[in-house]
Parts: C-alpha cells; structure tokens; sequence
C-alpha cells in the first residue's frame, strides 16, 4: 500500500503553518532599503518627511553587533552594505514598523545618495578584468580537470569540432516567497522561525552576524512552500535582516518578501558559457575533449565555487573519454548573487555538452542514439576526474527503454517527412539527451559535514526521527518513515518526523545536493537499527517480532530503563578517495544515470515551441516511495521545460528588468505534456534499502532534449537557452531578421 | 486627501456569516488571513497570476489578492478551510492527498478549490478540460501531472457516490 504523504492532509485542509502564519500580537512588520544602482560608494543616507520616524525601528550597518556578514563558506557579502555597493538591490538600511502600509510608504522615504563606479555585467567582461569588482581578479574559484594529454589527440583525430553554449539565470520560483520571523532580546538570545532548507546554515549566519553564542540561537523551520535552492543560502539574509530589527526594538519582527522583492533580491541559477573542442575518429569514438565552462556568480560569493566544481565534473557526461582537460571559472559581477538552483551548475554544463553531441553526431553523419552507443561508460571505466566506476552503469538499457517508449525512430522518420514539406506549418520534432547525476556534496564534502541523524523512543511506543533535513515539498517527512518502518518492522503511521529545530535535531547538514534520502535517510535507517539492537541487548526483543512486541518492547524500555535514543553519524565508504586541490578521484558516492526524451512543436510562424510528449527514463538506485518519486522526476522536468523554452530573467545593469510573474513565464498546466516516467532499478550498497539520489537529476535532463528537439525541427542552430520565440526567431534568421524589430 | 474610512460589512464564509470592519479597497485575501485569521489562503504573487490565493465567491474562482473587501457586502465565499464540509471539495481534498496532488502544499488551497469549482459545474471533465481550468494555478512542484491525475479520480469518485 503507498504511504500517504506524512504532512498531506494538513496542507490539503490549508492547516499546515507556514512563516507567514505566524502572528503575535506586538509583531512588527520588517522591510529592506535597496541599493538602486550596481556599484558605487554611499555618501548619506536621509530619511524624507512623510512618516513618523520616531515610530520606527531603523537598523544600519553600525547596528550589527558582531561581524558585518552573511557567513557562507566564505564571509565576503556584508549583511548591511556599509559604505560600498556591489549590486542593485543590495540591502543598506533595514526599517521595522507596527503597521506594513505605512512601512511600505517609509521605505521609498528612505533615499540612498551614492557615487556611481562602473560596473561588470557579463562573463566576458568579468574575464577580460573590465574593471576588477571582486579579489584581485573577480574570480571566486578556477579550477581544472586533467585525465590523459589532450594536447596529443588534436593532431591524429579524424575530426576536431567545436562550439559555444550558453545558458540563462533561472528563478527557483517556490510558490510561497522567502520570509522569516524572529524574535530576539539582549538576554534570551534569538529564535527564528521561517522557510528554509538548511537551518544550521541559518545558525551559523545568525551566530556570526549577531556575535552571540551557538546556544543562544534557534532556528526553526516553518512549513515550506517549496524551495529548490532558493532556500538554501538566502534565507540566512533574511534571518539576519529579521534578528537585527527585534534585537533593537525588543519586539518580534515579520519579514515576508513580495513576489517582486523576492524575484528582483534573491539568488537564481548561474548563468553560464561553455567552450567545447573535441577531437573524434570518423567512427565517431570521442579521442580528446577540452570544455571551457563559466559561471556567473553575481556579486559575492556564495556557494558560486561548490556549483563550479559540480558543473566542471558533469561537464564530460556520462561518456569515455581518454583524453580530458576541463577548465572552470567562477566570476564576480555585478548582479545580485547567484545561488543554488536543483542540479547545481550540472543542468548548465550538460546542456552544452547534449547539444554538442548531437553537433557532433549530425557533422559525422552517425544517428545520435549511435553516437552517444559508442562512447558510454561502463562498469570498470574512469571518468573525466578519473573515478573508476564501481557500479554497473547501464546507459544503453535505459537509451532503448527511453527510445521505444517515446516511439522516437518512427517519429523521427515521419516527423523529417512531414517537416520537409514546405505547406508544413507547424514542424515537428523528436530528440533525446543522455546524463548522469552524481548524489551527495562533492568529493570529501559529506566526510567534512560529518552529518548526525538520530531516532528515539517515546514512552507511548513510538519513533520520532531527528534530523535537520527539512521537508519542502519533496517529500523528506514521508520517506524517513518509510526507511524507518522497513528497518524495524513498525507501521509507518507509528514514526513521527520532529520538525527542525537547532535546539533538539542534531545537524544532518542542509537539504541539499540530492543528499536527504540516499545520506540522511541512510543515518536514519543506521540510527533505527542501532535502537533495535539495544531493544535486543536488553533483552526485551528477541530476533524477530511482530509491530506490536517492538512497540510493547520499546514502552517497557522507557519505563524501567529511560530515554532511548540512537543516534548514527556518517562515515564516508573506504573505497571513495578524493584530491580536493587537483579534482582527481571519486566525485560521487555514485551517480544516477538517464535518458530523457522530448516531443516538441514548433510553429513556424509565431515561433512557439510546445512540448508534446516527455519520456523520463533513469535509474536511481532502488525506488523507495515510487509516488513520491515520480512527482520528484516530474516537477523536475516541468523545470527543465521552463528552463529550456519560457523562463528568461531580463538583466538591465545587473537588475532583473522582470520581476513578476506577469512577464516572468513559467510553466502552466496548459503548457506542460504527460511526463511517462520509467524507473530501473540497481541498489546502491550504501543508501537506505538500496536508494541514490533524486532530487536534482530531472533538472539536467530536459533542457538538451527539448533543444535537440526544436533543433531536430527546424534546422536552427541552438546554442543557447532559453530558447523564447523571439530567440528562436534569431537563430533561424539571424541577428536582424527584416523588417523585424525585436 | 482624507484618510480612508473602515467600513462595516456581512457576508457568510465557509457558511457562517461573519461582520467585518475593514477599509472599502483591503483586499480580500488580508481580509481572510488578518482579520478572519483563516491562514489556508495563500498569497504567491499579489497580481492575480499565480492561483495560490483562490477562493470561490457566490460561486465562481476568485484570485482574492485582487478582490476589494467592498465588493464582499453580502457575499457567500468558500475557502480552503470550509472545502471539508463541501461534499466536491472535500472528495478533491482527498484525492489530492491519495494521488499525489499535493507537494510543498503553498498551491494546495488554490489548486483543490479551483478543481472543485470545476467538478461543481463539469462532472465529468477531460484531461484538456481539466488543465484548462488549473491554467490559472500555478505549481512548481508536481509538473502537474499528479493534480491532473488526483482531478480525474475525484470526478470518478464523485460520479460513484452520486449514483
């Protein structure tokens, strides 16, 4: 029987309590002044009649009681500009009032006098040191990737062909906006409640910025209405922003962001370029690969140097290739910062590297599926950062699975039929991409966070798990009952999730990275049998037992022994090794791996593009939830449709021109087709009952196919996305088509 | 200029009537959540673009974000809170949690409100017909195939204890 959604009726009944919710009666409402220009100095900041200014809490840079930061990995980006501006929209002065209407009317009052300096808004320009914005040379992070000398390929190789992709920011888009609320004083320390992935990265921000001690700051996540990465860094802004307003006047603050503060202010998906020079034999088998990829990371640094290093080793895909150099930059300019968007700088890099394939394919004259057949790796392979592939990877089952189920050979033929007739208005097309997703933080990333999770007993027989995992939607509530009612035999309905909160959960590390079922749900299922086993030791359960024994077992233990709680802390595999200063080893744990087919049409007269038909093929280890899954893998493609084809952030000097949902386009019920969902499954040695990752992989998938697609269609050469009419009008005509005006 | 006046107002919510005082252009949604305290209604955008903030006033799908507290003299208005006590409603209410249709939960109440207005005046709508009516809700999270899917078992459940 599927098991219902833990938190599933209560955000049916609309009783489930999100930050927004919350109300006290003192409660002050809080709102950020922003910068309006991108870079320069402040030389004053005034505050015009028209409110009463005694009535509100003002808080400055000089408010901050300990250090002037939001506290990431690294603690470049002020909490409070203070005296220098990086970016349009950067927070400077923070006003807090009784009434939001009135607040409202107090922010625009506020004026921010500057002296402007020039500013970098592109890759290109941030490269080439325009003007240097950040560090000595606006680079947040380089790195490399070598396997074998590709320099020695280009001279033998049959064929060398190059291309340039690019990709454009993306707005998370949660439908409930970021907000928080705290509530602070000079004694008791600071509780934050509010939507969030990662509360401890919230601690850790609050900590920093407020200079009090880790015990006195609490963190407590609301019901969130979805997150994707969105959640993961700024709220840590908010939090700060809230916590600074009620230190000083004593008193809660609400701070909810309107859908166009939230647009306009908040992190989105690295832009990106990527540079590909590949050396091939006629045969079509990939001799030598060099792959320049950038990023633009906004302002400051964020976690700009992690979706680089994820980016940079997804970049080869799932192929051999014995000759690899990859080059990755992370650059400074001035734009809002960049943050995390589901899939991390992969989505961006496998892009580029789908569309090349089929370039590839099309200039050697082999079909793509065969193509892609010649070069996938295997069980024993290496991949581009030199991992040798301990499980068995099996890309060409899922390529047929994925090919039949979509009908792709047929369509294809009767689609390049259809197509050529030139009365043929409406063109279609058929076109697919093949990748994987490596699940988990990078590299030594899991061994440094050294997650904890922990179960416990309750004297009415019960189980609650503790983690800092939260649940955004995905479904994070309902899974860890699920591992652990397998692992003890107890119905789910008997488990209970606590809500996060730093004061009771240990920290699992954030929600992130693919990482909360195959890491988390792993320490759960570990915790969950370590409780077994002292039920056992103790005597009071035998070897096997029924629901009921485990549950009269476990309200005796707490009676005559005390609390039973098992905690489980995570040790990183033997086998995984990695060289952190040279990009050289076991990236991943293990990766999922896909192919993802799509049925577009594309009018040729409006140059509208319409996704028909989706086929998601991959394997994720074993399925655990196979609902849940499949919502994973489908909301994941409706984003990769938006990704592809609708959503474009118009950048004007570094400010996103539209902010609204008005003229930011994402994907509606109307605009999206059936996604058939097709799951292999091969069990993973170290995830709870078998399970990889999920999360992030559907993001990669979707944009390439639907590019191969529309490509496949009309013939354009697509480089770059999102691909909107007025883009596709441009790649099929040129720069200047005539007598159009764009 | 002189200051707006709060002005007196009756109108039935979830089928209890209800006496308001409220500034005649408040919208309907701070109305709700502020005054009422019914906190099921959600604001994603306050432009009328996103659906989170639905509700059905005598009868048909409202965005509330974009309806003045005026225009509720007299009104009978459903919101999420009350779907459980409406027969269609609460039948969508529970296909949503058995299919899949609910994810983060922010569209929820928009989404199951917006379906239930639906079947209230199509019993037996299509698959086009039901992605036509939620064009209106937006969701990031399912892709929409699970609230398409949850709409479809609803009206066959529906249509089962009817008959």
């Amino acid at each position: 029987m599927t098991i219902l959604r833990k938190e599933g009726r209560e955000k049916a009944r609309g009783a489930a309590f999100y930050v927004d919710d919350i109300a006290f009666s003192n409660l002050l409402h809080g709102t950020t002044v922003r910068s309006s220009i991108a870079r320069g100095c402040i030389s004053g900041i005034s505050y015009l009649p028209g409110v009463p200014w005694d009535e509100f809490t003002i808080v400055t840079s000089k408010d901050i009681p300990g250090k002037n930061c939001i506290a990431h990995i690294l603690h470049d980006q002020p909490c409070l500009a203070d005296g220098l501006i990086n970016h349009p929209e950067e927070p400077v002065v923070l006003l807090a009032h009784p009434d939001r209407h009135v607040l409202e009317k107090a922010r625009r009052l506020v004026q921010i006098e500057t002296k402007e300096l020039p500013a970098v808004f592109t890759i290109e320009d941030s490269l080439a040191r325009k003007q240097v914005i950040w560090g000595a040379d606006n680079l947040f992070k380089s790195l490399l990737i070598e396997k074998g000398n590709v320099d020695s390929v280009w001279a033998g190789a049959d064929r060398i062909i190059e291309g340039e992709y690019s990709t454009g920011a993306q707005e998370q888009l949660y439908l409930e906006p970021n907000g928080m609320v705290a509530k602070a004083d000079n004694l008791s320390g600071v509780t934050v409640w509010g939507s969030m992935q990662c509360p401890f990265y919230v601690h850790h921000a609050l900590v920093t910025a407020l200079g009090l001690q880790a015990d006195k700051v609490r963190v407590i996540q609301t019901e969130t209405g979805g997150g994707f990465g969105g959640k993961e860094d700024y709220p840590s802004v908010i939090a700060t922003h809230a916590a600074l307003l009620s230190l000083k006047a004593g008193k809660p603050v609400k701070m909810i962001y309107d859908r166009a503060e939230d647009l306009a202010a908040t992190t989105k998906r690295h832009p990106s370029r990527t540079r590909h020079k590949t050396a091939v034999s006629k045969s079509g088998k990939l001799l030598g690969m060099e792959v320049d990829f950038a990023i633009d990371g906004g302002a400051y640094a964020t976690i700009s140097s992690v979706v680089l290093s994820r980016g940079a080793i997804h970049a080869a895909g799932p192929y051999l290739c014995p000759n690899v150099r990859i080059r990755g930059h992370a650059v400074a300019t001035n734009s809002p910062p960049n943050g995390a968007f589901r899939g991390f700088g992969a989505p961006q890099s496998i892009f580029a590297l789908e569309r090349h394939m089929d370039t590839i394919a099309a200039e050697l004259g082999i079909p793509p599926e065969e193509l892609r057949r010649r070069n996938f790796l295997h069980q024993g392979d290496q991949t581009a950062t030199g991992q040798v592939l301990r499980e068995k990877p099996d890309m060409e089952g899922l390529l047929e699975k994925a090919l039949n189920a979509a009908g792709y050979h047929e369509k294809r033929k009767a689609f390049a039929e259809a197509n050529a007739n030139p009365e043929t208005r409406v063109k279609k097309g058929i076109g697919f991409s093949a990748f994987m997703h490596g699940a988990g933080f990078t590299g030594s990333g899991e061994k440094m966070l050294a997650s904890v999770a922990a179960v416990q007993a309750t004297a009415a027989g019960r189980i609650e798990v503790l983690a800092s995992s939260t649940e955004i939607g995905q479904g994070a509530n309902t899974v860890f009952a699920q591992i652990v009612s397998h692992a003890l035999g107890i119905p789910s309905d008997w488990v209970d999730v606590v809500r996060p909160d730093t004061s009771i959960v240990p920290n699992s590390g954030p929600t992130v990275a693919s990482r909360t079922t195959m890491i988390v749900g792993k320490l759960v299922e570990n915790a969950a049998l370590g409780l077994r086993e002292v039920l056992r030791q103790s005597g009071r359960l035998g070897l096997s037992h029924t629901p009921s024994d485990f549950q009269q077992a476990l309200s005796t233990y707490v009676r005559e022994v005390g609390p039973l709680r098992s905690d489980s802390t995570y040790k990183q595999p033997s086998h995984i090794e990695w060289d952190d200063m040279n990009y050289r080893g076991d990236a991943y744990g293990t990766f999922a791996w896909a192919v993802y087919v799509a049925e577009v049409s594309v009018d040729t007269v409006t140059y509208e593009t319409k996704v028909d038909h989706f086929v998601a093929a991959q394997e994720v280890g074993k399925v655990i939830h196979p609902m849940l899954a499949a919502g994973q893998i489908e909301g994941g493609v409706t984003q990769g449709i938006g990704f592809a084809i609708y959503e474009e952030v118009v950048n004007r000097s570094g400010r996103m021109a539209n902010n609204r949902l008005t003229n930011y386009i994402i994907p509606t019920s109307m605009d999206t087709p059936r996604i058939q969902v097709i799951f292999a499954e091969n069990p993973y040695a170290h995830g709870p009952q078998g399970a990889k990752g999920i999360g992030e992989l559907p993001l990669d998938g979707a944009a390439p196919a639907i590019l191969n697609a529309v490509s496949f269609a009309t013939g354009a050469p697509i480089h770059q996305i999102p691909m909107t009419p007025e883009h596709l009008l441009r790649a099929l005509h040129g720069a200047k088509p005539e007598g159009q005006q764009l | 200029m002189s200051a707006p006046k709060k002005i007196s107002l009756h109108c039935t919510v979830n089928g209890e009537p209800r006496e308001l005082n409220a500034y005649p252009m408040a919208r309907l949604l701070d109305v709700l959540r502020e005054d009422l305290r019914l906190t099921g209604t959600k604001e994603g955008c306050g432009e009328g673009e996103c659906g989170a903030c639905a509700v059905i006033l005598n009868g048909e799908l409202v965005n509330s974000c974009l309806v003045p507290a005026i225009q509720v003299q007299g009104a009978e208005i459903l919101t999420i809170e009350g779907a459980a006590n409406h027969p269609i409603a609460a039948q969508v209410q529970e296909a949503f949690l058995r299919h899949g249709g609910v994810q983060c939960g922010i569209c929820s109440p928009g989404v199951i409100l917006a379906a239930a207005n639906l079947l209230s005046h199509d019993k037996a709508p299509s698959e086009a017909d039901i992605r036509e009516s939620l064009a209106g809700n937006l969701c990031r999270c399912t892709g929409y195939s699970k609230i398409v899917d949850s709409v479809a078992y609803a009206a066959s459940d529906l249509k089962g204890t009817r008959s």
